[in-house]
């Protein structure tokens, strides 16, 4: 029982992320919101009992799509200042 | 080049999360992970040192070629092993239980788990792990210096 409410708050916690990481104007908050979504999908996984792609995913999806897409942000220049 | 809180935090973090990764390779036939997962924490440490003091600093420090060379070596080891046992058959477990590297037998039952065991697979977790951090090492490398360029233009 304690297993499905702890799934469902992390799954409601995923989809929240979801929609921050959708609904930002500020792309570094939305890379940041699209790396808690990848870190809770990854406690998902754990939770489902398969940590091999738990540690995939977080490795991947949290740490290095992160570093890309703030490297990418990083050759953008910011609305306000043009 | 970030500020000067990601600089000290990431002194504090890097080794730690390379040895963590190291850690996964190396216990890839005893618990979760192996070459794929542990690469890619290493990978996620190169990433991290390379966002918080930029392109220019890391240049001197992580070489293209040196990742293309340590990529060449884990594919041609992973081949390499897989060929040393051809005398049975293509990827034959030659190492397992003879005693040598890697060689003790399987303990049965429930027990923590002896690293010296599983004869060739730790041997090609290394060499996964090797290209796969290699790999995605370079990528995102290759990703910091193409941004780098367009800066200039």
């Amino acid at each position: 029982m304690i297993e499905e409410i702890i799934q469902i708050v992390v799954l409601l916690i995923i989809i929240v992320t979801a929609i921050m990481a959708v609904s930002f104007k500020d792309l570094l908050a939305a890379v940041i919101s699209l790396a808690a979504t990848s870190l809770l999908l990854s406690l998902e996984f754990y939770i489902l009992q398969a940590p091999d792609v738990a540690i995939a995913e977080a490795g991947i999806g949290a740490a290095l799509t992160t570093a890309i897409f703030i490297l990418a942000i990083k050759g953008t220049v910011r609305e306000e200042e043009i | 080049m970030m500020s000067k809180i990601v600089r000290t935090i990431t002194n504090i973090l890097y080794s730690s999360i390379l040895i963590f990764g190291f850690y996964v390779i190396m216990h890839g036939h005893l618990t979760p992970g192996g070459g794929f997962q542990g690469g890619a924490v290493v990978a996620s440490g190169i990433a991290l040192v390379l966002i918080a003091y930029g392109y220019d600093t890391i240049k001197n420090w992580i070489k293209k070629s040196n990742l293309s060379i340590l990529e060449s070596i884990g594919a041609v080891s992973f081949i390499g092993v897989a060929f040393l046992g051809i005398g049975t058959t293509f990827f034959y477990n030659f190492l397992a239980n003879s005693g040598s590297l890697f060689g003790n037998p399987t303990v049965i039952g429930i027990n923590p788990g002896d690293l010296n065991t599983a004869g060739a697979l730790p041997l090609m977790s290394w060499a996964v792990g090797l290209k796969v951090l290699a790999g995605l090492g370079s990528i995102v490398l290759l990703m910091a210096y193409g941004i780098k360029k367009g800066d200039g233009e």
